[in-house]
């Protein structure tokens, strides 16, 4: 009795589909008719034949973003030949940009030419604090944790943290803070110059003091892993001191 | 006889860094400073006609001549000034031919090779040239399986043999080894190879950073530094299984390993108290005992092989890397090198010397590179051995304490080379990649 009202049940509802689909085929059909009469009510061609009126569509992509990241709008017009987005100003027929909006928006795209005027609209929706970890999946949890966790560069031959990176470990341990389940491994880098066994001691030298201060900023140690690479993994390879510069370094890798 | 070669060394060694003193630049005719002894080495003469004796004894021949010439005791006579007719048997010499100008040599060494009954057969003799009555110093026969790797051995032991007669009692190096690091298999790996940088032979197959190879004293085992998933830790090689073999491992990064020449003990770096300290654990494993206690990095440890009762290492500790000496217990703590950029110390087997690579005038817009020195660990006096040619690191002493090698970038890409203890003869010993911190083995 109980499979015979659900089949029943599920009769129904595909009955009620069907009516749903032709309803909304007789709509397109009526629509399109309307349409075709349209450009047959058109004026006569010898004189030169006016622009057809002009389409336009706009799209956001990502339409949900964080305070401060960035969203592409990109638009498609045809027979325009005027082309404005409110908030961009004018714009070329077809294009895309990158917008970084404070808060949400409406973007509305207005393209016009002789004959009418089409316009489209698109809304990004910003979010103010980040969103709670929807997913903990390893994956995005170790993208979180590489774009806020800022690494520490040193001097020539020095393993202090000045204090520009100071307050960058401050940043990093409170990102640490709200993200208590992760562990991460501080690596230490230096740059080619000088001997290979002196520069593991130095990288070693570096990742303990970049751990050192995070621990005194309330990062438990079992969290930290360190290991020195020396001069054996540099991130750039000239032999400059722009290149030296950016090898001295404790680079922090997330874990888990 | 022992403490009169031992005397014999040092002066030997002493005389040659006298003339060094306070100079850059080394000038000395006469090598490492004694005068060289003349020796004629004729190609040993071929006795057996088939094609396979033909290359053995070439093979033989230009590994008896190098062995003989990389020596440093030496003045070898130019082939050019020999009799047209060579000796391959005693009753074939005519002293007087070669103790007489043209070739006035002091020394003959000749002999012969052939291949018989499935063998490959050596006779060679030494003769001195101004003894008639009774020259025979040496004579020595050898039999091995007719390989060219046995013709390469049978005239390493050969040269061996005259170079411990006719060097002051020193045992000849014709048949160490040496291991290096190298990245031609496309990671850092631990390569072994002949003396004369023959028989390159990679060891591990780690596919990811090994460094700073030491083999044991006794030559079966190899101690490196390698990364795993616990860090750096120092990892052992053994050279009679062909394998990794297991080893202790510590907390924190551990690297330059550093065996004592009683092979009891390995001294390393470790930064498992959050800074780079020098401790020591028996080379069986065990508990690691702390030497060090400074806030800079310490690492490069390396024994005095003479009495085992000192470590000289490198540590930051006042900033720039310096050289410095303490007792093998940590206590006694002296600075060795008082500027520049000095790393990489190599502590010679007669225990009076420290080659080590040191930046002398350091700073921005001073002259000056990496260089090899020596140092008389007693006076602190110093010969520079390298002249500005490339980044040169990493001095290894050779076991008789008259050869270097070390590794410099002179040719573009860092290669290994050798030279003698006074910065002469310097010789390229590899090309593939790039090849650094050779060591040199105990024997």
């Amino acid at each position: 009795v109980l499979s015979l009202k659900v089949e029943e049940e599920e009769l129904k509802l595909t009955r009620s589909q069907w009516i749903r689909i032709i309803v909304a085929f007789a709509v397109v059909l009526a629509v399109s008719a309307c349409g075709k009469k349209k450009v047959a009510s058109a004026p006569p061609p010898p004189p030169p034949p006016p622009p057809p009126a002009p389409t336009a569509s706009l799209t956001a992509n990502p339409n949900t973003i964080q305070a401060g990241q960035a969203s592409t709008l990109t638009w498609r017009t045809n027979y325009a030949t005027d082309v404005s987005i409110d908030q961009l100003g004018k714009v070329d027929p077809s294009g895309s940009r990158s917008v970084v909006p404070t808060e949400s928006t409406t973007y509305h795209l207005v393209a016009k030419n002789d004959s009418g005027t089409q316009e489209a609209t698109a809304r990004i929706t910003v979010i103010s604090s980040p969103p709670p970890p929807p997913q903990t999946s390893n994956e995005s949890d170790a993208q979180l944790f590489s774009s806020n966790m800022k690494d520490v560069f040193y001097d020539y031959d020095s393993y202090d943290i000045s204090a520009q990176y100071q307050q960058v470990l401050q940043a990093d341990a409170r990102f640490l803070q709200q993200h208590s389940g992760m562990k991460f491994t501080i690596e230490g880098h230096c740059d080619e110059r000088g001997s290979t066994e002196y520069n593991l001691a130095l990288g070693d030298n570096r990742a303990n003091a970049a751990k050192q201060a995070l621990v005194q900023l309330g990062i438990s140690t079992d969290r930290i892993r360190t290991i020195s690479y020396g001069k054996e993994k540099p991130f750039c390879t000239e032999s400059n001191e722009s290149c030296w510069q950016q090898n001295r370094r404790a680079h922090f890798v997330y874990q888990r | 006889m022992k403490r009169y070669n031992a005397t014999l060394l040092v002066l030997f060694v002493l005389f040659a860094i006298a003339n060094m003193w306070a100079q850059d630049w080394i000038r000395t005719g006469t090598g490492l400073g004694v005068e060289k002894v003349r020796l004629a080495v004729p190609d040993f003469k071929q006795v057996t006609s088939d094609a396979s004796a033909q290359s053995l004894a070439a093979t033989f021949n230009v590994t008896l001549w190098n062995d003989l010439q990389s020596a440093g005791i030496f003045d070898m006579v130019s082939k050019s000034f020999y009799p047209l007719s060579v000796p391959g048997a005693p009753q074939e010499v005519h002293l007087n031919d070669w103790g007489n100008p043209p070739p006035n040599a002091n020394m003959l060494a000749f002999g012969n090779v052939g291949v018989e009954g499935g063998a490959l057969n050596v006779q060679g003799w030494l003769y001195d040239t101004k003894n008639p009555k009774s020259p025979q110093v040496l004579g020595k026969q050898y039999h091995e399986q007719p390989t060219n790797t046995n013709a390469r051995l049978i005239a390493h032991r050969f040269a061996d043999e005259i170079i411990l007669r006719l060097g002051g009692g020193i045992a000849g190096i014709a048949e160490t080894k040496l291991y290096f690091v190298s990245n031609r298999s496309g990671s850092k790996e631990i390569w072994q190879m002949d003396y004369d940088g023959a028989n390159q032979t990679q060891l591990t197959h780690m596919g990811n950073i090994a460094l700073s190879p030491h083999v044991s004293p006794d030559g079966t085992r190899v101690a490196y530094s390698g990364v795993t998933k616990e860090g750096w830790q120092i990892l052992m090689y053994s050279l009679e299984l062909g394998r990794p073999v297991s080893f202790q491992h510590f907390g924190g990064d551990n690297y330059s390993p550093a065996w004592s020449s009683d092979g009891q003990t390995i001294a390393f770096s470790s930064s498992r108290s959050g800074n780079t300290e020098i401790y020591s654990v028996s080379s069986a494993g065990g508990s690691a005992r702390r030497l060090t206690e400074s806030k800079g990095p310490d690492v490069s440890p390396t024994w005095n092989p003479k009495t085992n009762a000192q470590i000289a290492w490198v540590s930051g500790r006042t900033g720039l890397p310096q050289i410095y000496t303490m007792a093998s217990d940590g206590t006694n703590v002296v600075r060795v090198t008082d500027q520049g950029y000095a790393v990489s110390p190599s502590w010679s087997p007669n225990g009076q010397f420290l080659a080590f690579a040191w930046v002398r005038h350091y700073g921005p817009g001073a002259p000056g590179a990496s260089d090899i020195y020596v140092m008389d660990i007693a006076s602190k006096q110093w010969a520079q051995l390298t002249h500005e040619e490339g980044r040169n690191d990493f001095p290894s002493w050779s076991p008789d304490g008259r050869h270097i090698v070390f590794q410099s970038s002179r040719g573009g890409r860092v290669q290994i080379y050798s030279m003698l203890a006074d910065g002469s003869e310097v010789r390229q010993l590899t090309t593939a990649g790039e090849n650094t911190q050779p060591n040199w083995s105990f024997k």
